[in-house]
């Protein structure tokens, strides 16, 4: 133990290696888990993919080349690779020790087991079945919670390390709410779970917040803060002038979706070819609007060759990085360099959606949808007037007038119901477009050949009707939830536990291709992957599995020896913890002060903003209005989403612009963060309305410290604490009443009006008590 | 004391976490500024080099100067005038909107004329800056990577077309550190101009990448909140602020205390430099300092957001220990009317950007501060209209300042200014040396990311010696 944290202070800098300090035991050894790390950390880079820097013509990343040249299977001692390994002659020595780099005695052993059991490699990981691995045998079989923890933990012996204990119930239970749906627990909840947590049934109470948090209608909002990044959702067009659409009736689909827990299966066919299901329902043509989400352009004097073909190499991006992991972005200009795709199967792969009508350059066509409130409204009002209509027939002709003048109400009744019918984009079948490759991606160049939809041809074939003609995007979706696919069920049990841990066992959850981290716990996510799959695609029971794992539950906190040791969490050892993204950073003050209007779906809302911060947009011009009323207190991913200029405060905390595919936001820690908490009247606003709860919760001042801390971080203040913040409020009161201006106008922050009940001096100075909470890390935390 | 030790032990795992070197533990005390201990923040490495350059500012003409109205001369060309480019230099080339169109050939719009001893060449629209044409060093065979404004912008900032990598300034705040009290090391200044389409320049041309995300550009606005929440909310006085930022930073304190986490520092050092940038960004855009004269010399009435008010900012960033400081102005896509154009931008940077020069020069600040001025790319020789579509091959910059040899051109496009064709310069050898004038070995700033170790100048990169003095 010792010796291996010196070692890894000496490595700081480098990723842990999968199973390379385990104590050997005599096993099959496999290439990707045991042997390609420590190739690809040590040797690829001269001996690896890159033509520039390849020294001695050697490519060991290359099976065939590697054992032509450095390896003879069988005889590890025959073998130039190993020889180079275990040599003293500093001059033949590997890696050289200008490379800085330092293979262990135990890699060296693992090579020569390799070796002796024939050196053979292997594809790459992800694009390997799932295989069923036995459990792994653990220990410490009392930690153990499900089957998860078995993985976790048998790695964990491995390397010598004990997980973390158990967080405490407010921080699980506070962790488990913004996990799930993306808002704080209210001190109710913490209070009845903190007391039942302390009885006899502490599973079963952890349990029902598991289950409850999971029924709540804010599953789905907080599914879809997710979702919408990855399918690059957004209110406006996105090129030139990104003018507005409508496509909201998709984003509530989403959220829908994930609150009923539509099997995976159906999610993703719903989205991809939702409009070519037989008798397709309404919801089924909103989630095809998927397929529209895309930036589209109507900038006068382009080229509609040109832009069709920028919106076919953009759905094979993103459809890529969504449903595959996999970034095929660059194969529109030529063949992958690191992964086994061709520019031929970019085209094939667009050429699935070349059925897919819309409008090069323009305005797109909405397609109007009603709801059903709305369908329901109509057929009353139809039922009505065909009521007034059988009664005018049979009234005396004086009577005639007033029932029609009736009649005439109710159809304008109708006529007003029509026109508040939402629109949105869906996709529109026709006759598909000619799609051929486009050499080095010129959209001008009609010579390259004609291609029709295939998917690429290093994942299982697709299977469709014999006597079909042409593969359609019902094809492609059940080729994408096949089984036999190695993705897209990886790839999306990948995210999930990203959403519970704060990062994947796949780090690069956008990636799993060569370039791409490879898994942290390949045998977890392999059995995490075919669980799903054999549950039907049930995303509620994935993500309560891994919540339910003692994993899941450990501290966050760590030791310094840990995090010195593994500064990035691969090996599980504690919790995540990480600021919570932006929707929720404005969520989460929102719903400490009470303003938060809980409403589910809907059009989208306009928060406040920066006058001028629009200035910039141009085709027209227009002014960001500010919403009044209930819209201005929504849940952050309702906000106007412009691509070009997206809500600063937002973005200030990382929201992305959704122009591409964003699978893992970054996190930042700015200046910028600390003027929007400080600054932006949504945060003001918020702290006075929260100043007025704490006022009217209790009387003394202690007491509505502690109120404070119950209300905004769930938990009790220390004394220090106390004090700290007893000292602002004494001082700030008797400045408020020397200032009762300063009062008034700090006070007239925000469309909500103040509390005319309480004086204005006491209301200012807990206001900045409010502020300085709703500041605090802590606030905006979750570990 | 014991406080001490723990912070010691968290900045070393924080450091490390994060592969900065051991040079950093040199000055730990940084990690947890208070108002009476401002001295920025320390620097993954220390200099390899000897320091030229203490600063950058990159006056960055965006969406693409054309490099035959302005630095580049070539009378062939203009023989050339409206006949078919040679398929020589165009047959299987990247072309943007030409693509399939004629390829005509079209003259230099303006005249070019010999300015000062060094008898540089310069086109006539640009006289101001030939008024310092013996303070620069033209390079006229840059070539890039992308030929569309965004990926060329991405590349010239981070040294490649793929997003999410961090802008040189980044690199530099990470490497270097920021010398600045009140301001963050790497600012970003944009204007607009009335000629070509002001294209969009976006968040990610000054992102901090992969990098922590303190080393990240700030945009500082020209007019409203120079920092967008920039201002107290109504009713709050500057000391009412401070008094909530103190009580959020010892909150936070304590809470590091229990929950030892790392961020914790971090956020304690943005609230400071928060709370201190709304003291010192508006100071900064105050010129009532500034003589009349100074104004006059610029060509500014105030600081306005123009390119001269930002030119003027730049000299005040820089005077505050801002290390890389980069103005855009948005005005050189000119797909058409490219006389009528250049001429127009040309009038809208060409004083300020000498009197940035001239006044760095008479503070005695142009001895350690790089200027550098040039486009993402340049335009094509061929005419699009009346007008120069994109052009990657061959463009031109010029640097001035800091360890840069005055006076001087290096570098040549073929006859017609297609393809940088005499001493290349590829925007990673640019890198190269401006990071050499920094000090920085361009080799050994790296970090790692992914496991692979990444740098600015990517794979490749060359100092450019002959440009350095």
């Amino acid at each position: 133990m010792r010796q291996a944290s010196q070692r890894w202070i000496g490595l700081a800098c480098c990723f842990l290696l999968p199973y390379t300090l385990a104590a050997q035991e005599p096993r099959k050894v496999e290439f990707n888990r045991d042997i390609r790390p420590i190739l690809s950390n040590n040797c690829f880079v001269c001996h690896g993919p890159d033509n520039n820097l390849r020294k001695a013509k050697l490519r060991l990343d290359d099976e065939k080349d590697a054992h032509a040249k450095v390896l003879v299977a069988g005889k590890p001692m025959e073998s130039e690779l190993f020889a180079r390994l275990i040599t003293t002659e500093a001059d033949k020595k590997m890696p050289p020790a200008k490379a800085m780099k330092q293979i262990t005695k135990q890699e060296i052993e693992l090579i020569k087991t390799w070796i002796e059991q024939g050196a053979k490699y292997e594809g790459h990981w992800s694009l390997i079945a799932p295989k069923k691995h036995e459990l792994p045998a653990v220990k410490n079989a009392g930690w153990v919670k499900n089957d998860i923890d078995r993985f976790v933990l048998a790695r964990l012996e491995k390397e010598g390390l004990q997980p973390a204990p158990e967080a405490d119930p407010r921080t699980l239970i506070r962790r488990l709410s913004f996990d799930l749906i993306g808002l704080p627990p209210t001190p109710e909840e913490v209070d009845e779970f903190v007391m039942e947590y302390a009885g006899a049934k502490r599973g079963a109470a952890y349990e029902k917040v598991v289950n409850r948090l999971l029924k709540s209608k804010h599953f789905g909002e907080r599914m879809a803060v997710h979702w919408l990044d990855i399918v690059r959702y957004a209110d406006t067009a996105g090129y030139h002038s990104d003018n507005n659409r409508d496509v909201w009736l998709y984003r509530d689909w989403v959220i829908d979706a994930f609150n009923q827990n539509k099997p995976f299966a159906d999610f993703a066919r719903d989205q991809i070819a939702g409009d070519l299901l037989p008798n397709a329902t309404n919801d089924q043509k909103i989630a095809s609007g998927h397929n529209r989400l895309l930036q589209t352009t109507e900038e006068g004097g382009s080229q509609a060759k040109e832009y069709t073909a920028k919106y076919a190499a953009d759905r094979v991006r993103n459809f890529s990085t969504a449903w595959l992991g996999m970034t095929l972005g660059c194969t529109e200009c030529h063949d992958h360099k690191y992964d086994p795709f061709t520019t031929k199967e970019f085209y094939k792969l667009a050429a699935f959606f070349a059925d897919i009508q819309e409008v090069a350059v323009g305005r797109q066509g909405q397609t109007p949808i009603m709801t059903s409130t709305q369908q329901a409204q109509v057929k009353k009002l139809d039922d009505d007037i065909t009521q007034i209509q059988k009664e005018i027939a049979a009234l005396p002709k004086e009577k005639v007038k007033d029932a029609q003048q009736k009649l005439a109400a109710v159809q304008k009744q109708k006529a007003a119901v029509q026109k508040a019918v939402p629109t949105t984009l869906i996709s529109t079948s026709g006759p598909p477009r000619i799609m051929r490759l486009l050499k080095r991606g010129n959209w001008l160049d009609d010579s390259g050949e004609l291609v029709m939809p295939d998917v690429p041809a290093v994942l299982p074939t697709m299977k469709i009707e014999k006597d079909k003609k042409r593969p359609t995007r019902v094809d492609l979706a059940n080729w994408l939830v096949a089984p036999e696919n190695p993705l897209t069920a990886r790839i999306f049990v990948n995210r999930l536990w990203m959403l519970s841990f704060g990062s994947g066992i796949v780090k690069t959850a956008d990636d799993f291709g060569a370039l791409g981290a490879w898994p942290t716990h390949p045998e977890l996510l392999d059995w995490l992957t075919l669980d799903f799959q054999a549950s039907g695609g049930d995303t509620k029971r994935a993500i309560k599995q891994i919540v339910m794992s003692a994993a899941y539950r450990q501290s966050s906190k760590g030791t310094p020896e840990l995090r010195q040791r593994d500064p990035y969490n691969q090996l599980l050892a504690r919790q995540g913890r990480y600021r919570i993204d932006a929707e929720f950073v404005r969520d989460n003050a929102l719903a400490i002060s009470g303003l938060l209007v809980a409403k589910v779906g809907g059009p989208s809302v306009k928060p406040y903003q920066p006058a001028g911060y629009w200035r910039y947009m141009n085709f027209p011009v227009r002014e960001w209005a500010n919403d009044k009323g209930e819209s201005q207190y929504r849940r952050g991913l309702y906000t106007h989403w412009q691509r070009t200029f997206l809500q600063p405060s937002l973005l200030a905390f990382d929201a992305s612009t959704r122009e591409e595919c964003t699978v893992e936001r970054p996190r930042s820690n700015t200046p910028q963060q600390a003027l929007v908490l400080l600054n932006d009247p949504t945060y003001v606003e918020a702290s006075r309305v929260f100043a007025e709860k704490i006022i009217k919760t209790t009387g003394k001042t202690p007491d509505r410290i502690q109120t404070a801390f119950r209300l905004a971080l769930q938990r009790q203040a220390s004394i220090d604490e106390v004090q700290i913040v007893n000292r602002l409020y004494d001082k700030h009161r008797k400045h408020y009443e020397a200032n009762p201006k300063d009062a008034a106008s700090l006070l007239s922050v925000g469309y909500a009006q103040a509390a005319k009940d309480i004086q204005p001096e006491e209301l200012a100075a807990w206001t900045s008590v409010a502020r300085t909470i709703l500041n605090l890390h802590e606030t905006i935390t979750r570990n | 004391m014991a406080t001490n030790n723990i912070l010691t032990r968290r900045t070393f795992l924080r450091d490390t976490a994060a592969g900065m070197g051991l040079a950093a533990l040199a000055t730990l005390s940084h990690a947890q500024p208070s108002r009476s201990n401002r001295q920025g923040q320390p620097g993954a490495i220390q200099p390899h080099l000897p320091v030229k350059a203490k600063r950058v500012i990159w006056l960055y003409m965006a969406g693409g100067m054309s490099h035959l109205e302005s630095w580049d001369p070539k009378p062939r060309l203009r023989a050339m005038d409206g006949q078919p480019m040679p398929t020589s230099f165009t047959a299987g080339q990247p072309i943007a909107q030409l693509q399939g169109a004629q390829l005509r050939c079209f003259a230099p719009q303006h005249a070019f004329r010999r300015f000062g001893q060094s008898g540089q060449e310069i086109a006539e629209i640009f006289p101001h800056i030939g008024s310092i044409a013996d303070d620069i060093c033209i390079v006229r065979s840059l070539k890039t990577d992308a030929i569309n404004h965004d990926p060329a912008h991405t590349f010239m900032n981070t040294g490649t077309t793929i997003s999410g990598r961090p802008a040189m300034g980044s690199w530099l705040s990470y490497g270097l550190g920021n010398e600045a009290e009140d301001l963050p090391g790497f600012c970003v200044l944009t204007s607009s101009g009335r000629y070509g389409q002001s294209q969009p320049i976006a968040q990610r041309q000054w992102h901090s990448g992969f990098l922590p995300s303190r080393h990240q550009g700030i945009h500082l606005r020209g007019t409203g909140d120079p920092v967008l929440y920039l201002t107290n909310p109504q009713g709050i006085d500057q000391e009412r602020q401070r008094d909530v930022v103190d009580a959020v930073q010892q909150l936070n304190r304590l809470q590091d205390g229990v929950v030892d986490d790392p961020e914790i520092a971090t956020r304690i050092s943005q609230y400071e430099m928060a709370f201190r940038m709304q003291t010192s960004v508006p100071a900064l855009r105050d010129f009532s300092q500034e003589s009349q004269r100074v104004l006059d010399t610029y060509g500014i009435r105030g600081a306005d957001g123009s390119f001269g008010a930002n030119c003027l900012m730049a000299r005040r960033l820089a005077e505050r220990g801002v290390r890389f400081i980069q103005l855009y102005h948005r005005d050189w896509d000119h797909h058409g009317s490219v006389k009528d154009h250049m001429r127009g931008s040309a009038a809208e940077v060409d004083q300020a950007t000498a009197a940035l020069v001239k006044d760095l020069k008479a503070r005695g600040m142009l001895d350690d501060t790089l200027i550098v001025f040039g486009s993402e790319f340049g335009r094509t020789p061929m005419a699009q209209g009346n007008g120069r579509d994109h052009h990657m091959k061959g463009f031109s910059m010029w640097l001035a300042g800091a360890g840069i040899k005055p006076g001087f051109h290096f570098g040549a496009t073929d006859e017609l200014g297609y393809n940088a064709a005499e001493n290349i310069v590829t925007v990673h050898d640019l890198h190269a040396t401006m990071l050499n004038l920094l000090g920085i070995d361009h080799l050994r700033l790296t970090f790692r990311f992914q496991s692979r170790d990444f740098r600015l100048t990517d794979v490749s990169g060359n100092v450019v010696n002959e440009i350095l003095a």
